[in-house]
């Protein structure tokens, strides 16, 4: 098996928030299945919190176990609070990925900022978002 | 838990027998096989006596027997050492797009030498067409390289066509037999080639001991410097008790090989047969026919390789994949996407190889724990939803 710690090893096997939002607030997807990795984040957002997040991977250990612990770092922040979480930051909450998984399989706060900006995209298309 | 071991590709695991052999080698004083004292005369009679079995396995004469540490190092000694012995009649080499990288990168450093490789490529079953080697040949080609089996998809070659050819144009033809040697007949003779790789470690034998055979009268350049060892072409220290080891492994080959190609066989057709049908949308890599007794390799869509050998480990079953994320360059296996196969779907890659411990327990077990895993993962996949939305039940709502 690869060299992934505990904490990798434990969202892996019982990933958080494993799914879809139906109408979600915001959609964010990231990566191509020819890299290898693929997540596609969804979000629920009430008064500039992240209310609900879920998401589906397709890839490896590393990219599943990042999904999981990007959501569930994610739920209940402000908007402004979740922008903050960088693959960094989840990297370490991970306590670690091996070297080669840093780049590839580590997308999951570039999915949730994705599916953030695209939720703050509608709303200004709106001209207010509609749970402001 | 249950512990099913299935990545005998990877290494087989060692006989009692062959323990047995090698233990009087590690537990007394094994004498270094050049001293010429009592010490050094047993060990040497004992690398003779492996020598003697290797090569009955192989239906070749002791003395063209070159003992090595591993199947990377026959392969590198057999193209480096053969291309270079013959650089000055030319130095344009051929190999098939699915090597192993031990051949592939070997050629890949006499590029940089000012060597050229052409690479025959395979169909969709991972065949080379012997005629494809025919028209990659030219004046100035020195050496051809063709595998006899793959360890990733299973599939024989045609080599004794392939030797037909490059013997005709008298171009000396090396076979990476590693897979083969020891697990399906290979007899140098009829098959016609002029170097042949093997290693002890797929065939019940330790790991530390392989060989490469070169037919008598074709040069080879040593790539290890030192003293006299294997008639100088392989210097160093032997590793006595695991060629020891390897010989005893390549005896209990020789006698035992219809029955054990027997016993692989039935397991491998049944998860080849069943696997597909209990997981939609998987598909069998390689030859049905012209295949290794002990390979089952799939593809299997929507779901990624690595997850699914880690969701398998936790269930105590142990296999491979040829996944780019299982990969530590973190690419897609050369011999999936020579074969056609797109990365996406060589992500899903699975490979089984069965060897003579296993059941037919073990593989109803595997065939009963891997549809859960694969269920749960593509719950996970955004490609499976994708494709669930577009097909809209159908003939894919059996997958529920």
């Amino acid at each position: 098996m690869p060299v992934y710690s505990e904490k990798v090893m434990e969202h892996f096997m019982n990933p958080r928030n494993v799914g879809e939002i139906e109408n979600p607030d915001g959609i964010g997807e990231v990566g191509n299945p020819i890299c290898g990795d693929m997540m596609t984040f969804y979000i629920k957002v009430k008064d500039n919190h992240l209310e609900d997040v879920k998401f589906k991977t397709f890839g490896c250990g590393a990219a599943i176990a990042v999904s999981s612990m990007t959501s569930e770092m994610a739920i209940g922040k402000t908007l402004d609070e979740a922008m903050k979480i960088t693959p960094g930051t989840v990297a370490t909450q991970l306590e670690g990925l091996p070297k080669n998984k840093l780049h590839c399989s580590n997308l999951g706060a570039q999915a949730l900022r994705k599916a953030i900006e695209d939720y703050l995209n509608k709303n200004r298309a709106q001209g207010g978002g509609k749970n402001d | 838990m249950r512990k099913v071991y299935l990545d005998n590709a990877a290494t087989t695991p060692l006989l009692p027998e062959v323990r047995e052999s090698m233990l009087p080698f590690l537990d007394e004083l094994s004498g270094n096989p050049s001293s010429l004292h009592d010490w050094g005369d047993s060990a040497r009679e004992a690398v003779a006596e492996a020598r003697a079995r290797v090569a009955r396995l192989i239906g070749a004469g002791a003395e063209e027997i070159i003992f090595t540490s591993c199947g990377t190092e026959s392969n590198n000694l057999a193209v480096k050492g053969l291309a270079l012995a013959r650089q000055n009649k030319g130095r344009h080499l051929v190999a098939s797009a699915i090597e192993h990288f031990s051949v592939l990168h070997s050629a890949r450093t006499l590029e940089k030498m000012g060597f050229e490789l052409s690479l025959v490529p395979v169909d969709s079953s991972g065949m080379v067409d012997p005629d494809d080697v025919r028209q990659s040949l030219r004046p100035d080609t020195v050496l051809v390289s063709i595998m006899h089996g793959s360890n990733e998809v299973g599939t024989v070659q045609p080599i004794k066509e392939i030797a037909r050819i490059t013997r005709e144009h008298k171009v000396p033809l090396h076979t990476d037999a590693v897979a083969t040697a020891g697990n399906i007949p290979v007899d140098v003779g009829e098959l016609g080639m002029d170097a042949l790789s093997l290693a002890g470690n797929q065939f019940y034998g330790p790991q530390g001991a392989a060989a490469l055979w070169v037919r008598p009268g074709v040069r080879l350049i040593p790539q290890f410097d030192g003293g006299v060892q294997e008639g100088g072409r392989r210097s160093g220290t032997e590793n006595v008790a695991a060629i020891v080891g390897l010989g005893k492994a390549a005896e209990l080959a020789s006698d035992n090989m219809t029955v054990r190609m027997g016993h692989l066989s039935r397991l491998r057709d049944r998860l080849l047969d069943e696997l597909p049908r209990r997981i939609d949308h998987t598909v069998v890599t390689g030859d049905t026919t012209s295949r290794l007794p002990g390979n089952a390799s799939f593809c299997i869509e929507f779901i990624e390789g690595e997850s699914i050998l880690m969701m398998l480990n936790s269930k105590g079953v142990a296999a491979s994949s040829g996944s780019a994320c299982t990969s530590r360059a973190l690419k897609a296996s050369h011999v999936l996407i020579a074969m056609g196969i797109t990365h996406e779907l060589a992500q899903g890659s699975i490979v089984f190889s069965l060897g003579v411990d296993n059941s037919p327990e073990d593989v109803g077990y595997v065939l009963e724990v891997l549809p859960p895993i694969v269920d749960r993962l593509r719950q996970m996949s955004p490609l499976y939803a994708r494709f669930i939305k577009g097909s809209k039940g159908g003939k894919n709502a059996r997958l529920q």
